[in-house]
């Protein structure tokens, strides 16, 4: 390091003045220029040399935390990198007061930042300076006048306390101690959440003595947003107890959380049940957590209910195997049926997106018993979102009952789903054909959804047919171009004879969709004479589509026909009498493409026949989403 | 100091009035007033008109806001062996623009940048923080001193001149240097987008991460970090606004109960909600209204039921409602009538046909604790503002006026005549100035300070230092 700074310095001004331009930009003005020369700090203290690094940026910087946050952020993520530019771990704590400085400010992603970068060069410390420097650094920021410094600290003592003298780990016990009882709530969330952590560094004595009472006095704080900090400190604790000590250490705490005042703990227990479950191990699963979680899937507030919900699943599949049935039947599924009718949609929702996994849990014989006319119905739900996180399950149950079954029973509803009046939910369902496609298999899928998609290249809606053959192209990915030349590819050609122009051009973009995937051979042969005759269509649009799909298509062809069938009618388009046929076969014969145009041409194609708008007024729209845009015009 | 003697009239002195702080004669001079933001007082403009004030929770700051969306917050003087009395002047500390005119194009109409609350966050570290609404966005502040500046660059001299690239042998790190002393004001978030009708009060709770934000018909709950986001937790509004039958005048959380809030409505009550008990608290958990009086009915009772402020005691254990003629206090425990309450003018009880006139009955008067919950004080008409002691039961009308109350005179207590004849000193009910009035005011956190807003005007008294 040395060495480089006295090449820059010999070199001359060729490499020293990026260095001076990065080095007064570190005050320029402008954020971006500021930011930009703190991303670049490593290469102005490689310029500068560790000792001058030492001795002169990093005070400088010390006292820079006047900065916009996106800068503080920046830099200290990079000074957590930064042991090597001052001289290697011997001088690493020269980085302590700029971060310490940082883990103060208000912004809580910065002082995160400094934190996290400071338990890393924690590990770069020597065991001595551990003590001498970095310890005495935590005890600062710990009775710190101001709250943030004081949650900085409750991140630091978990990575000093396995490296320091029994002393020092003393000191940092009863400090620790001190920050769960402090004053402001914002220090006791923030000695809440590290709880968890700290107990995993300690002695299993000192989890026993200390950290279960603090445990036990945070989980009964008066403020709530305490109290539910606790319950994720309770899964660490409960991992790192002897089995016998859970019952008197633990359970009590947990129990009273699960049924607090509050709903947003017993939330957090909800939405923690998993972790808590493997924590506690099958014997209290069986005896205290069942009881709870049936409480927690019919509790008052909605929000419980459908974190609860969420959990279903897992909760099922961690019980213990001996025992799983019996409990899932008699009382996990007479609640997970409530739900199913659940006033709120939330709650819906989120059982709708795990209650498919039951099956594989549940077996055949249970799944078509009690599970299926539970799916059924919320197939049927009026929320959306419900139906779509049923959908987007179907494989599971495929697996435990077989493709006939699911067919008879779930099919009519999904193919009513595909046919709604609401444009949106029909957008919907062909973002999930090509999974269903993926999950059903390829001959079920000619069987049943075939017509389905090819239906929807003609619906009225712009966004639709725009949806389909994107979906197209997916299903042939899918299946291959085998399967594509024998059932899409003559459907998707049969169209560009038909009488609606929108028609046709859905035949242009779905070949512009299909030829990569279909490969040369189907392109050459089948899709490109189809091209080259619609340049004769009467219509404008479908012409300089057919430019655009001409260039779009090129690199699939060999350069035979490029030159032979391509070029020619490239150039009777270019001497085409509508300017923007014109426009865009010369696009194609130059290669040149840009998006923008694209863009126009969406615009275009969706509006109805081009000549009818003025320019003016479609280049004005031109700014709009094209989707949006059509729904407008067709409602 | 003992309560009694802080209702004694006589030894409440008049500070120097901070804001438009003429009154303070020769003596403005030696302070660090910025001129161009105070402005004389015989030219106010209606931008001038203090909308809200409120101090911090050490007392060492005081923000007021005003009609044209500016910030100003003085500080106090810090007590100096020279000049001992200084203590407890307030001085300019910060001025900014917090809130411009907007005009919503969707709904066609103006948004005003008038402050309608301002409230500080608890001390975080070295900056302070305050939010501050008009009727339609929040904004956080942060207030933080600089007093040192980097200096020297590369590619410049000392004069600013750039240098030739060529000259450039070594390499220069910028080396902060002392100087002038300077406040900066810089919105840190803005909440915008959640209220379809006007805030009119903002509230942090105690675990300080967390704000509610108050409009006509709903309560918002957001996350002082999270700007994007905010939750609904209050909606009173009905499917058909036909069905409407009162509105939310205020909101406030409780100060140590993190989960309990209360709002006031224009029938003149209010209700407590539990956060813990659902996310959505629409439902209340207790109730405060007293029983209407069928003896003094009138057309008018319902406007003046109408709740104007409310206010939670330091302790937690009361809360403070002003209605247009009284200020009650009500036992948290308690939900059928107020422990105590107080008549603030009661003589224009005869009168509030005129006032309905000229829309005085529509005015929001606000109300404050001091420190220690033993006194509570309000504003009224002619500049007269009234304090109350909860204990002796002893109350007293002052002035806030530029021509009655020299710089660390003792106030008099004010009369209002009612009925009989006038005694010297007494004011009539008739000659009243109903253009005076004194809605906004604050009390220092711990002592005996008061701030009060008489139009463009704020002033500063404190319990005289014997």
């Amino acid at each position: 390091m040395q060495h480089k700074s006295k090449m820059a310095g010999a070199d001359g001004d060729d490499s020293l003045y990026p260095i001076a331009v990065l080095i007064d930009e570190l005050r320029n003005e402008d954020v971006q220029l500021r930011l930009n020369s703190i991303k670049k700090l490593s290469t102005i203290a490689l310029a500068l040399g560790v000792e001058r690094t030492r001795t002169e940026l990093l005070p400088f910087l010390t006292d820079t935390i006047y900065d916009e946050d996106e800068v503080l952020l920046a830099l200290a993520e990079q000074l957590g990198n930064f042991t090597m530019l001052v001289g290697g771990p011997e001088y690493v704590h020269c980085l302590l007061p700029p971060l310490e400085s940082l883990a103060t400010v208000e912004e809580t992603v910065v002082r995160d930042k400094a934190v996290e970068s400071l338990r890393k060069i924690s590990q770069e410390h020597s065991p001595v300076d551990l003590e001498v420097h970095f310890e005495p650094l935590v005890k600062r920021l710990a009775s710190g006048d101001w709250f943030t410094s004081r949650t900085s600290a409750c991140g630091l003592f978990s990575v000093c306390y396995p490296r320091v003298s029994s002393t020092v780990k003393a000191e940092i016990r009863q400090h620790f101690r001190t920050l769960c009882s402090d004053d402001t709530p914002m220090v006791r969330r923030a000695a809440a959440s590290k709880l968890g952590e700290f107990a995993k560094v300690l002695e299993l004595d000192y989890v026993k003595s200390d950290i279960i009472s603090l445990f036990t006095a945070l989980a009964s704080d008066e403020q709530d947003s305490v109290r539910l900090l606790a319950v994720e400190a309770c899964v660490s604790i409960a991992t790192l107890l002897p089995q016998e000590d859970l019952e008197t250490l633990v359970m009590p705490t947990l129990r009273q959380a699960a049924e607090d005042k509050s709903w947003r703990v017993r939330y957090m227990v909800a939405d923690k049940f998993s972790e808590l479950q493997k924590a506690v191990g099958p014997e209290i699963t069986k005896n205290d957590l069942v009881p709870a979680f049936q409480n927690l899937l019919k509790d008052c507030e909605a929000e419980v209910r459908a974190a609860a919900a969420n959990k279903v699943k897992e909760f099922c599949e961690n019980l213990p195997e001996d025992s799983r049935e019996t409990i899932i039947m008699t009382h996990i599924l007479p609640c997970v049926k409530e739900l199913v009718s659940d006033t709120n949609q939330h709650v819906k929702s989120a059982l709708a997106s795990v209650i498919m996994g039951l099956s594989t849990i549940l077996g055949k014989d249970n799944t078509v018993e009690h599970l299926l006319p539970l799916f059924l119905a919320q197939l049927k739900d009026e929320c959306p979102e419900v139906r779509l996180n049923i959908i987007s399950n179907l494989d599971c149950v495929n697996e435990v009952i077989g493709i006939r079954q699911l067919s008879q029973s779930l099919l009519p509803a999904i193919v009513e789903l595909a046919e709604d009046a609401k444009w949106r939910v029909r957008l919907a369902i062909i973002e999930y054909m090509p999974l269903l496609a993926g999950q059903l298999g390829v001959e079920f899928f000619d069987e049943k959804l075939n017509t389905l998609c090819m239906a929807w290249l003609i619906d009225h809606v712009y966004a639709i047919r725009e949806a389909a053959t994107c979906n197209l192209m997916k299903l042939v990915e899918k299946f291959g171009a085998e399967w594509a030349q024998n059932t899409i590819v003559p459907k998707v050609l049969g169209m560009a004879n038909d009488p609606n122009y929108l028609h046709r051009m859905t035949t242009l973009f779905c070949i512009n969709a299909l030829s990569e995937v279909c490969g040369q051979d189907i392109t050459t042969k089948q899709m490109l004479p189809v091209v080259l005759k619609m340049s004769n269509d009467q219509v404008a649009n479908v012409r300089f589509n057919v430019a655009k799909s001409l260039q779009k298509i090129g690199p699939v062809l060999d350069s035979n026909a490029l030159q032979t069938e391509v070029k020619p009618v490239l150039e009777k388009l270019d001497t085409d009498t509508d300017m923007d046929v014109k426009y865009f076969a010369q696009e194609a014969i130059s290669g040149k493409y840009t998006t923008l145009s694209i863009f126009f041409l969406y615009e275009v194609a969706s509006l109805g026949p081009r000549s009818k708008w003025p320019i003016l007024y479609v280049s004005e729209r031109s700014t709009m989403c094209p989707a949006e845009c059509v729904s407008q015009c067709e409602r | 100091p003992p309560i009694l003697s802080r209702l004694n009239p006589s030894r409440w002195s008049c500070g120097p009035p901070a804001a438009e702080g003429n009154v303070q004669d020769e003596e403005s001079d030696t302070r660090k007033i910025n001129n161009s933001f105070l402005r004389d007082h015989n030219y106010a403009t209606e931008a001038d008109i203090i909308s809200t004030v409120e101090f911090n929770p050490s007392g060492e700051l005081l923000a007021t806001g005003d009609k044209g969306g500016r910030v100003v917050v003085f500080q106090r003087e810090q007590e100096t062996k020279s000049e001992p009395q200084r203590r407890g002047e307030y001085n300019v500390y910060s001025t900014f623009q917090s809130h411009d005119p907007e005009f919503d194009y969707l709904k066609s109409l103006e948004i005003e940048e008038k402050i309608n609350k301002i409230r500080w966050l608890p001390q975080q570290n070295a900056a302070y923080f305050l939010l501050s609404t008009n009727d339609k966005t929040v904004k956080l502040w942060k207030i933080s001193e600089r007093d040192r500046r980097p200096e020297g660059y590369n590619l410049k001299d000392e004069d600013g001149r750039i240098r030739d690239p060529s000259t450039i042998t070594s390499l220069r790190v910028p080396v902060l240097q002392n100087t002038d002393l300077m406040v900066e004001a810089t919105a840190r978030r803005v909440f915008s987008n959640a209220h379809t009708y006007h805030i009119n009060s903002i509230s942090v709770n105690s675990d300080l991460q967390t704000y509610i934000s108050t409009d006509d018909l709903r309560v918002n709950l957001w996350n002082l970090e999270i700007t994007d986001q905010s939750f609904n937790i209050v909606d009173i509004k009905p499917c058909n606004m036909e069905d409407l039958t009162e509105v939310i005048t205020a909101a406030e959380f409780h100060p140590q109960q993190c989960n309990t809030l209360a709002y006031s409505s224009s029938r003149g009550s209010v209700r407590l909600c539990d956060m813990r008990k659902q996310a959505l608290c629409d439902t209340h958990c207790k109730f405060f209204e007293e029983p209407e009086d069928p003896s003094t009915r009138s057309f008018f009772s319902e406007i003046i039921s109408s709740i104007s402020d409310i206010k939670f005691s330091h302790s937690g254990r009361f809360l403070m409602t002003r209605d247009y003629l009284t200020v009650k206090v009500w036992d948290l425990n308690m939900e059928t009538r107020p422990v105590q309450t107080y008549q603030v003018h009661d003589y224009l009880r005869g009168k509030l046909c005129s006032l309905y006139e000229n829309d005085c009955i529509f005015d929001k008067f606000e109300c404050v604790w001091n420190g220690s919950d033993s006194v509570i004080m309000t504003g009224s008409y002619n500049n007269f503002f009234r304090m109350f002691d909860r204990n002796t039961k002893k109350d007293v009308t002052l002035e806030a006026s530029r021509e009655n109350s020299k710089p660390r005179a003792i106030l008099k207590p004010r009369k209002v005549c009612v009925g009989g004849k006038r005694r010297k000193d007494e004011v009539t009910v008739d000659s009243l100035d109903f253009s005076k009035k004194i809605l906004h005011s604050a009390w220092h956190p711990q002592e005996n300070i008061i701030a009060v807003a008489a139009s463009n005007n704020l002033y500063i008294f404190q319990d005289k230092v014997t």
